[in-house]
């Protein structure tokens, strides 16, 4: 039966939050002024509009979590094989889900801020209620004068797919859905996507403060209120991008956790704008200097936000990014969305530029404004580097526009293109927030400074000397990289100590500093100097006409038999499935149930946590007799067309282990088997079998086969073989069977590891002797690569510090805040 | 105000050299014909084609021959002009190449074959593909 009437609440609801928004935009514009009247007016529709995405959000989980597959959401992104968990990624693995994520976050913030907030309120709320207004518009799925206003995430399936099925049968409901894409079914999916919109979301907030401060006249005011939020936003957008890149990391096979794709590019490029502005909206509360240029930053970062929303979802990055999107008509909307917020904040800003104090000192060379400002415009040069290169499919377009083509195609070296501009630009960095920490916090003359300068520039020195010889750094820029990285650690340790006697509310920004250039240096090595652990040693190529980087970084492993690999011996130990019961577990032990998630192993029901993975247990052994295992997967999955692949990592404390396999025989295909070989054997007999000894143990008769009762008139016998394999014994049981007393049947045993199968070709009792026949085929392989990655802990370790550094700036801001309210 | 128009002329010179290097940086879409016609003149940096993979009536893509050891596969594209080339890419198939409508390749002649460095599959809609319904 389809389920008409829960979609259509849930579009209702879609519609309320729309309307809601917009009337609610209204009524605060009315009451910007302080009319009560009015905000009281607009708060409840506020509330109204939190209540209706609250029904959106319950419904859509609802007809997912109930398998509603007559939905196209639903049947699109979630199957029912999916672990419960993952159906909540499902809600938004499509663009419809994201926005309604993002529209929560931003409901939930107006909700606080309505209740924080008394002077603010109207302002703040108005531009709040505007972007929900064009966040609703895009899941509305309203037609008007035949123009589409955004997309629903309540459309059934057959009115999106034309399919012949549903001419014939109105009703039809699938059996079960597309899924969610396996390179999502990653914990880091359910808790990455929420991070980064409520990232996404807290932008507005000193947006908000700054355009609704300009509107109602209070140009310099905002700033107070929006710092802590700003504070916020960059912590939590920052934990964001870092949770997607730990989340490539772990799931991706590109062997890292940052590739410079225009969708990772996007969310860059204003965390370092927002990270800019946190800098110069302190630097005016401790000198009144530079509130143009926090003004221009807090709204460079919400339009750059808007800006990487149009980019990622317009499909204009189409050639260009590996993520494919799908494009769901709302590139116009998009473009209308981010050229309205950016018209207004102009048009504000200019209205109001004269009324905007201006510092007329001159800057020394030695305040701290001077070291603030030259920090500012090395982020704002990182931030532009990264947005000129990302944007060249807009050029493109717009040149498209214009009535000629410019051809521009994104740079095929990421290293010269990104990594290596960022790199030098980052070098400056860590040496202004080194230096920049003591003219922070004291006066100081040129003497003075180098004098507290000393220690950490000598120990960074001493340090890197070390760690240049022993970790073999050759690179000049890394080189410089490093002692930079280091003198920040150092200098801003030293103020951290200082600053720990005293007052210990004020070192949020050394910690935070000493977290990005722990941050630097894990980068420096974990990207900079990973090394390929499966070096093709054999001498022999894969292929001549492959590049020499596949020749060489890959190693074949077939099947138990041990091989070397720098320091380690690995052993492919086969395929195994991951139950909730006993771990992994032996795939060829198993018996498949008619429930996908059931299987036996020995009388045992087990349940596999995830039916579509498969495991390959790859053992590492080192050569003092350390061990561990890993367990790389590959998801078959009918819906994406191929395997894919999924690395597995060991972590200790100085590196990583970085493995997954690149291909293994699939499963479907057809076996070759040799030419049978017979052998006489009577019972006791050792004989081979592809190289490997095994004995005929004994000849038994059985009485039912796979579980069958054998008539009176059958007579089976089987063979108890034991075959001793390089790491265990594996019984091998052929059964000959004569039916009804002529007719012969001869039931093989395949013993997939040691890649041999076995018949009893025929019995000769007075000799107690039979005579077998065995095959063999190629063992079971797969072809891995292995890659160590130096301190990378160092960079997850630098986010941690980051996170603890900005909590207690937060925390200090906030608590001035509500100390100036006070007064 | 010195050291402030001083800084701002730094910056700006910063900028330009960031504009600059990126037109430099920039690779561009040729066709096949002029890919060649490149590699042919010496100029070894990759370049990106984008093309259609040919397919038969029924959709099944035509021409994929995979290694033995599946670390690598070859292919046919056909360019925006209509020039159909083998290309050559030393990786596994990727997962949803035979849904894929258009491939940019990113790579460079060696020879009379295309060898492709990377691959971007543009599935319009990876997951929302007509269904096959059968029932």
């Amino acid at each position: 039966m389809i389920h008409i009437f829960e979609g259509l609440l849930g579009h209702i609801f879609v519609i309320v939050a729309f309307v809601s928004s917009l009337l609610a935009a209204y009524a605060y514009f009315k009451g910007k002024s302080r009319d009560e009247g009015w905000i009281s007016f607009g708060n409840k529709l506020f509330y109204l509009h939190l209540i209706a995405i609250l029904g959106v959000i319950g419904i859509l989980f609802y007809l997912i979590f109930n398998h509603y597959f007559e939905y196209h959401y639903v049947f699109s992104h979630s199957s029912k094989l999916l672990p419960s968990y993952y159906q909540i990624s499902c809600l938004w693995e499509g663009q419809e889900g994201s926005f309604l994520l993002w529209m929560f976050w931003n409901a939930i913030l107006g909700i606080i801020l309505i209740n924080t907030n008394k002077f603010w309120k109207a302002p703040v709320m108005f531009i709040m209620s505007l972007t929900q207004v064009f966040l609703a518009s895009m899941i509305l799925g309203v037609v008007i004068f035949d123009v589409k206003i955004g997309s629903s995430p309540f459309i059934l399936l057959r009115d999106v797919i034309d399919a012949p099925i549903f001419k014939t049968n109105p009703r039809f409901i699938p059996e079960d859905g597309n899924g969610l894409n396996p390179l999502l079914q990653s914990y880091w999916m359910v808790i990455h996507p929420p991070t980064l919109f409520l990232g996404f979301a807290t932008t507005v907030v000193p947006f908000a403060y700054c355009i609704g401060g300009l509107l109602i006249g209070k140009s310099k005011e905002w700033i107070h209120p929006a710092l802590p939020w700003t504070q916020f936003s960059a912590m939590i957008l920052g934990v964001g991008i870092l949770m997607g890149a730990y989340w490539a990391y772990e799931t991706l096979n590109f062997g890292g956790y940052w590739n410079w794709d225009p969708v990772e590019n996007a969310i860059y490029v204003p965390w370092l704008v927002l990270v800019a502005a946190i800098h110069v909206m302190i630097a005016y509360k401790k000198s009144g200097s530079s509130l143009k240029l926090s003004l221009i930053l807090v709204v460079a970062t919400f339009i750059l936000v808007l800006y990487a929303t149009f980019l990622t979802r317009s499909g204009i990055l189409g050639n260009s990014s590996v993520h494919s999107f799908t494009d769901l008509g709302l590139s116009g909307q998009l473009l209308l969305c981010l050229l309205f917020f950016l018209a207004l904040s102009i048009i504000l800003i200019v209205k109001r530029w004269r009324q905007i104090p201006l510092t007329e000192r001159e800057i020394a060379a030695y305040s701290r404004e001077f070291w603030i400002f030259i920090g500012t415009a090395v982020l704002g040069l990182m931030a532009f580097q990264v947005l000129a290169y990302t944007s060249m499919p807009v050029y493109n377009a717009i040149a498209e526009n214009l009535g000629f083509s410019l051809n521009m195609a994104p740079p095929v070296d990421i290293f010269d293109a990104y990594s290596f501009p960022q790199l030098l630009l980052a070098i400056v960095l860590a040496i202004l927030s080194g230096t920049g920490q003591f003219l922070w916090w004291r006066k100081m003359d040129k003497n003075k400074l180098l004098d507290e300068l000393k220690i950490p520039l000598i120990l960074a020195l001493v340090v890197s000397v070390f760690v240049i010889v022993i970790g073999k750094v050759s690179e000049w820029y890394y080189i410089l990289l490093l002692i930079t990285s280091l003198y920040s650690v150092f200098a801003n340790l030293k103020i951290f100590i200082s600053l720990a006697k005293s007052n210990i509310s004020l070192s949020g920004g050394s910690i935070a500093h000493i977290g990005v250039a722990l941050m630097l240096i894990g980068i420096l090595f974990s990207s900079g100097y990973s090394s390929i652990m499966s070096k093709n040693y054999t001498g022999l190529v894969w292929s001549s006409e492959f590049p020499d980087d596949v020749n060489n970084n890959n190693l074949l492993l077939f099947i138990n038999e041990l091989r070397p690999m720098g320091d380690y011996s690995v052993i492919y130990k086969g395929i195994r499935r991951w139950t909730r019961e006993q771990g992994y577990v032996n795939e060829d032990d198993l018996y498949y149930t008619n429930d996908p998630l059931k299987v036996v192993l020995n009388k045992d029901t087990l349940t596999l946590i995830n039916p579509e993975n498969s495991y390959f247990e790859v053992a590492y052994e080192t050569k003092s007799g350390d061990s561990f295992t890993l367990y790389p997967r590959v998801q078959i999955n009918e819906a994406m067309g191929g395997p894919v692949y999924a690395p597995a990592i060991r972590r200790s404390l100085t590196s990583d282990i970085y493995t997954h396999v690149r291909t293994f025989p699939e499963p479907e295909q057809e076996v070759e088997w040799s030419d049978p070989e017979e052998t006489k054997v009577t019972i006791g007999d050792k004989f081979f079998i592809n190289d490997y000894i095994a004995t005929l143990e004994k000849l038994t008769p059985v009485d039912e086969i796979n579980g069958t009762k054998l008539s009176k008139n059958d007579v089976a016998v089987k063979a108890v073989i034991n075959v001793r394999g390089e790491y265990k014994d594996y019984k091998a049981e052929p059964v000959f069977l004569i039916r009804n007393k002529e007719l012969v049947g001869r039931i093989d045993d395949e013993v997939n590891d040691l890649a041999f199968r076995i018949s009893i070709q025929n019995i000769i009792p007075q000799e107690n002797a039979v005579i077998l026949a065995y095959q063999t085929t190629q063992k079971d392989w797969i072809i891995i690569e292995a890659v160590r990655k130096p301190w990378i802990n160092l960079l997850w370790i630098g986010t941690l510090l980051l996170v603890v550094g900005f909590l207690i700036a937060m925390r200090k801001r906030y608590v001035e805040f509500m100390e100036m309210q006070q007064i | 105000m010195k050291a402030k128009y001083i800084l701002g002329i730094v910056i700006i010179a910063a900028a330009i050299v960031i504009i600059m290097t990126m037109t430099g940086d920039a690779s561009s879409y040729v066709s096949f014909t002029e890919a060649k016609d490149l590699s042919d003149k010496g100029f070894k940096r990759s370049i990106h084609v984008v093309g259609e993979l040919p397919k038969t009536a029924g959709g099944k893509i035509i021409g994929i021959e995979e290694s033995p050891d599946k670390l690598s596969f070859k292919f046919q594209m056909v360019d925006e002009d209509g020039f159909k080339q083998q290309v050559l890419h030393a990786n596994p198939i990727p997962a949803d190449f035979d849904k894929s409508e258009q491939v940019v390749i990113i790579g460079t002649y060696k020879g009379e074959i295309f060898i492709a460095e990377k691959i971007l599959l543009k599935c319009p809609s990876k997951y929302q593909e007509d269904p096959e319904f059968t029932s």
